[in-house]
């Protein structure tokens, strides 16, 4: 036998990296491909990609026949009677609304499309929300507000080299997409500035020009800080403000009040340094402001986010060449995930549900009345927060919230009080292992789809490796589901029939991929959206002449510096703070299990200044307790970390998970938790201490 | 529900927001004592120094009142405070009826009776002489700095030394005379002063301390300061900022309790009469005026809730922070100055004294946290101080390590310790590449044939070669930090100062 090679994308970030699947009767390889995000780099989660092939994973549907029995193997036939049989007995019971689905970010565009049709068609139901409310919606929320569109970067990810300063907020490029680092390096090899906004030190921040450390949760007033320094020091772009923009009067009064001495108290981050930073982007020939999850993941992130972007249109950054704001999407299909409708709010092609006119295109298109189209439903923690309540039955694909909620050990409880959980995953996640249906699913290397990576690229995964005899994509498992629940047809599982069909239901939207084909993502190395039609070339570049809001210009948004919510006190003297580390992947259900990688014990990041404090030394265990729970993590003493903040990855379950501590406080635009923010204690874990959720 | 609130500064507008932005049904008026409605008046150091455009301290237009229904009267000059008639009146002649009154008049400038420095008996002063706490105040010295040479600042405080170094940026030489023998004597311990002291002077700002103005010279336009010890200080300039007393004038014709500002309870209200609040500079709570913007926004948040809520808002005091805004002086000073080592027991008291570089660093702690300190010279130290006395941080218990900022020293590859990160793609230590050149590689590509180190994003292909050019080095340890072992102490871990 010879060997087969497919041209395909990693399964992991936003990145997408391209990789080759060489497929021979040893198994499968990995090998780099040159594709314009990477150029044939991988980090070692792409390199070791194909463990996930071999190693721990679900091969036969599992079903769980008595309430507290054993999850035990069933045929697929079986298993669809058992979810079909669970589903009903809710509908009939507790009506349309309780059942509910939870979707992810690592889903294909098609499975997001046909999950949210599945959602709104089938079960008529207004549950439906997903993970990436956890990641980066509340950049999404600001972008949409400033620009009229989301779309993580305007620009294509190697614009990034030819761009004099590069200030990334709450991100760690080095360690999070590590392949993304190249076109840094090219950055600053050609003379390029890099600063870096983050409470830790990170890899990232150790090779920055200018690393400024603030307090978590204050990076929107070091934004409003910038600002005012660029008022007063001649930094603002006035005539881009003029023509372009609406909004900038008010803005500039708010950022009155921010001098550089009132930014450093809230935000500790010396007025100087907050100086050194204004005169390097108010001197930068082109600029990018670019924003991730450090800035994003709080209770006010949308408007941090929006600080941050006003702060990119008063430099009249965006929609010039090698400049703009971009944020540095997280999930595999973060970008697609959100644009396909399985939003509560949001209908496929980023309609909005609650909009007359999308309603009824996209009842148009599904062969509908737009009346029967359910209401917007609430966001992804309230919808958790519905489970056993409001919400009986819980269809879960692409996610594992038991790990990556916030508040997760309520989740947990939510999960376990439902009538029926169903969830569809490849390996047996946290969240599968409470299940009382379980379907086991394609991964990436088994099946074909278009995923739309952190440009807006929209590309394709390849089919290199044929699934276990009983495993089957989540195509087919809502495909069959709609049909034995009644809904015999508008549900193909055949993935370029769906992607035809998204493109159609796309078709006039912002996030229009109407003239994206599958032939043309091979021949063009992916086709930026929007594109409208079969000879729109795409749309590497945004905004150059107009943005898509109803009087092309961009929008000031009047944001006030807030702080999170809790603040740390007596009881809970410290911040913490979570992230991700180079070896894992959001909840780690795949990551864990591969041997390669290291990073395999939870540890807490801890000042030496703090340890010593504490009396915690390197390697002991410490316990972290917070109004919401406790966990356990090893001390790791690091002096990357501020003294008065603690930092936690959060691919953990169990006893080391991080989101038993974090704050569940929403913001009231994205439905963002509060996740790099709260306050907490450390203790060492010799008294054994009984938590009781709900208090405090 | 009527609002009436008097004055139109920053506490004044914080007020307005915090109502505003809470609830409808309110009819708020506002009326404001300086003509042109409200500004930021702690950038009025920053528009004199030229680090602020003077048209951008506004902070709301028409416009934003309008949308919020609130009526605003600037330029008026409030006369009166008739309780019993809950009636305010204005020296036009206008009434304002209320149901709810705020005061927030705000401070008037302490000038003290030298001789010569009042013009007339209307109590104007003479020409080229200014106090400093309106915009128009701003603007009239503006004006008279451009062609001044030299000036003379009466009084070294905060405001003095804010306003000498912004006049000493526009080109007069300046000269500061000073009641006490110490600059900021409010806010600084002895050894703080006498190094500030030496930062000024490097600035080319002249000190004159322990000594007081006690006349004025010149006819038409003042010509010098003469001072207490006989000499005379020429100048063609005469700032007088000795600081700032509460404007209780309307408070007191309304008998309403006052010490040094109007007196309130935790819910911002006189004590006297539980419809009338004061806020801000004017106000007195337990026993302090604080005369700062932070306390005032956080009184005025108070006052809101007390004006809509049926529960009054609680006012406990504010922790404050001194942060001088003087270019060059990189100074913070909070809490608790005055205590010295030995001085008492249970009390902790670290300083680092180092004029020759005008640095001086003081803490003074007691139960673990800190309760004042002193940071100059360092604005690293400034802001880590400052965070760490707010949220009564943990401390480390090696004091030092407060002393001093937090610059890290750069790393040439070769120096790396072995479990450091160097391809962040692949997680490959550099102590595997000093091994895997150990075992023959002698190039970068077999390096990476090896490791993947270089083979992700490439960045660290230079470091990689750095490692191989060190070569042969006797630090080339053996391969114990391999990422594929199952250590339990993953790779990405940093350990600071080479413990491994």
């Amino acid at each position: 036998m010879g060997k087969t090679v497919t041209a395909t994308h990693c399964p992991y970030c936003s990145l997408q990296c391209g990789m080759e699947l060489v497929a021979s009767p040893a198994g499968i390889q990995v090998r780099g491909r040159d594709f314009p995000v990477n150029n044939g780099g991988l980090c070692k989660k792409g390199w070791t990609a194909a463990d996930l092939l071999r190693g721990d994973r679900l091969t036969t549907p599992l079903v769980r026949w008595q309430r507290d029995g054993p999850l035990r193997p069933a045929s697929f036939p079986a298993a669809i009677d058992a979810a079909a049989t669970r589903i009903r007995a809710t509908q009939q019971k507790y009506g349309r609304n309780a059942v509910g689905v939870f979707g992810g970010g690592g889903l294909t565009n098609e499975k997001c499309y046909l999950l949210g049709k599945f959602a709104r068609v089938a079960l008529r139901t207004k549950n439906i929300d997903y993970n990436g409310r956890f990641c980066m919606s509340s950049a999404a929320a600001a972008a949409q507000r400033a620009f009229g569109v989301d779309r993580g970067l305007p620009f294509p990810l190697a614009d990034i080299a030819e761009t004099g300063l590069v200030v990334l907020v709450g991100s760690n490029v080095a360690e999070t997409m590590p392949p993304a680092m190249q076109w840094l390096a090219r950055q600053r090899a050609a003379g390029g500035e890099l600063i870096v906004i983050d409470p830790r030190r990170t890899a990232t921040a150790e090779g920055a020009d200018l690393h400024l450390q603030p307090v978590p949760g204050t990076d929107l007033a070091l934004a409003a800080g910038l600002l005012h320094l660029l008022v007063a020091d001649g930094g603002v772009d006035d005539d881009f403000v003029a023509a372009r923009t609406t909004g900038f009067g008010e803005v500039r009064r708010l950022a009155a009040a921010w001098w550089p001495e009132r930014v450093e108290r809230v935000s500790g981050v010396a007025a100087g340094r907050l100086r050194e930073a204004a005169r390097r982007l108010r001197e930068a020939p082109t600029a990018m402001i670019l924003t991730a999850r450090g800035a994003e993941q709080h209770s006010h992130g949308t408007d941090t986010a929006s600080g941050w972007i006003n702060l990119a249109l008063a430099r009249g950054l965006p929609g010039r060449a090698y400049s703009g704001y971009g944020t540095l999407t997280g999930q595999g299909n973060g970008q697609g995930g959100r644009e396909h409708g399985q939003k509560s709010d949001q209908l496929p092609g980023y309609r909005r549900l609650a909009d007359p006119a999308h309603r009824a295109h996209m009842a148009a298109v599904w062969g509908i009345e737009p009346g029967d189209l359910p209401e917007p439903g609430p966001s992804a923690y309230e919808l958790l927060g519905a489970l056993g309540s409001d919400v009986q039955t819980l269809l879960v694909a692409g996610s594992n919230p038991v790990v990556s909620a916030p508040r997760a050990a309520r989740v947990e409880a939510g999960l376990r009080a439902l009538n029926s959980l169903i969830v569809c995953d490849v390996v047996l996640s946290e969240t599968a292992a409470l299940a009382d249906v379980v379907f086991p699913v394609t991964q990436w290397a088994e099946e074909s789809g278009t995923m739309t990576n952190l440009e807006g690229r929209v590309l394709l995964r390849r089919r290199a490796t044929a699934p276990p005899p009983r495993v089957r994509t989540d195509l087919t498992v809502l495909s069959t589901l709609a049909g034995r629940l009644g809904v015999a047809r508008g549900f193909p599982d055949d993935p370029r029939e769906v992607f035809d069909e998204l493109r159609a239901a796309s078709a006039g939207g912002v996030a229009d991929y109407s003239g994206i084909t599958w032939e043309r993502i091979e021949a063009e190395d992916g086709v930026f959206w929007p594109c409208p039609a079969p000879d729109h070339p795409g749309t590497p570049r945004m905004f150059a002449d107009d943005f898509p809001t109803p009087d092309g210009r961009a929008r000031f948004q009047p944001v006030e510096p807030a702080f999170p919510a809790e603040q740390p006190d007596d009881a809970y003297p410290l911040w913490l703070t979570t992230g991700r580390l180079p070896g894992q992947y959001q909840s780690g259900a795949q990551t864990r299990r591969i041997s390669r990688l290291c990073g395999r014990v939870p540890r807490v990041e801890v000042h030496p200044s703090l340890a010593a404090a504490l009396a915690l030394a390197h390697g002991e265990t410490a316990r972290i307790v917070s109004r919401r729970g406790s966990a356990e993590f090893a001390v790791s003493v690091s002096d990357a970390i501020r003294a008065d903040t603690v930092f936690v990855p959060f691919h953990w379950g169990g006893t080391a998970r991080a989101n038993s501590l974090t704050d569940p406080a929403l913001d009231p635009t994205s439905g963002m938790p509060g996740f790099k923010a709260c306050a907490v204690r450390l203790e060492k874990p010799e008294k054994p201490e009984k938590y009781e959720e709900g208090t405090g | 529900m009527r609002v009436v609130v008097v004055g139109h500064g920053m506490a004044a507008t914080r007020f307005v927001e915090e109502l505003t932005g809470n609830s409808a049904g309110v009819e708020v008026t506002v009326l404001g004592g300086e003509p042109r409605g409200s500004y930021n008046r702690v950038l009025l150091t920053s528009v004199l120094a030229g680090d602020y455009p003077r048209d951008g301290i506004w902070t709301h237009d028409a416009g934003w009142y309008r949308d919020r229904g609130v009526t605003v009267r600037d330029g008026i000059q409030v006369t009166g405070i008739d309780r019993a008639a809950s009636l305010v009146t204005g020296a036009d002649g206008s009434r304002f009826g209320y149901d709810r009154l705020v005061l927030a008049t705000g401070g008037v400038p302490n000038v003290p009776p030298v001789a010569g420095l009042r013009a007339d008996r209307s109590g104007g002063l003479l020409a080229g002489c200014h106090t400093f706490q309106t915009l128009a105040d701003c603007e009239a010295l503006l004006a008279d700095a451009r062609h001044a040479r030299r000036a003379v600042v009466v009084g070294g405080g905060v405001l003095g030394l804010e306003v000498a170094r912004a006049l000493s940026e526009r080109g007069p030489t300046v000269r500061v005379v000073h009641r006490s023998g110490a600059l900021m004597d409010a806010q600084l311990d002895p050894d703080g002063a006498a190094v500030l002291r030496r930062t000024v002077d490097e600035l080319g700002i002249g000190c004159h301390l322990s000594t007081v103005a006690r006349a004025v010279a010149g006819r038409d336009r003042v010509t010098g300061v003469v001072l207490d010890s006989g000499s005379t200080l020429d100048c063609d300039l005469l700032v007088v900022a000795c600081g700032i007393k509460p404007d209780t004038a309307l408070a007191t014709g309304a008998e309403l309790a006052t010490r040094r500002g109007v007196l309130v309870d935790d819910a911002m209200r006189s004590v006297t009469d539980q419809r009338v609040l004061a806020i801000g500079d004017c106000a007195e709570h337990r026993g302090r005026a604080y005369g700062l913007v932070e306390p005032a926004f956080e009184q005025a948040a108070v006052a809101a809730r007390t004006v809509l809520a049926g529960a009054p808002g609680r006012y406990s005091g504010s922790r404050t922070v001194t942060r001088l805004k003087a270019r060059g002086v990189e100074l913070a000073s909070m809490g608790e100055v005055a205590p010295e080592p030995y001085d008492e027991d249970g009390v902790e008291v670290v300083k680092l004294i180092d004029p020759a570089r005008g640095r001086y660093v003081k803490l003074v702690i007691r139960n673990g946290r800190l309760v004042g300190a002193v940071a100059l010279g360092d604005a690293d130290v400034a802001a880590s101080v400052t965070v760490a006395y707010d949220r009564r941080s943990i401390l480390p218990p090696d004091r030092v390590r407060l002393l001093s900022g937090g610059e890290q020293p750069g790393t040439d590859p070769a120096d790396l310790s072995d479990a450091t990160a160097v391809c962040r793609c692949n997680a490959v230590t550099a102590g595997q590449i000093r091994t895997s050149a150990g075992r023959g590689a002698r190039s970068v590509a077999a390096v990476a044939r090896e490791t993947k180190a270089t083979t992700g994003c490439g960045s660290c292909r230079s470091a990689v070669a750095a490692l191989l050019a060190a070569r042969p080095a006797q630090r080339a340890a053996p391969n114990r930090r391999r990422c594929t072992l199952s250590d339990d102490r993953c790779d990405e871990e940093r350990v600071p100062g080479g413990r491994t």
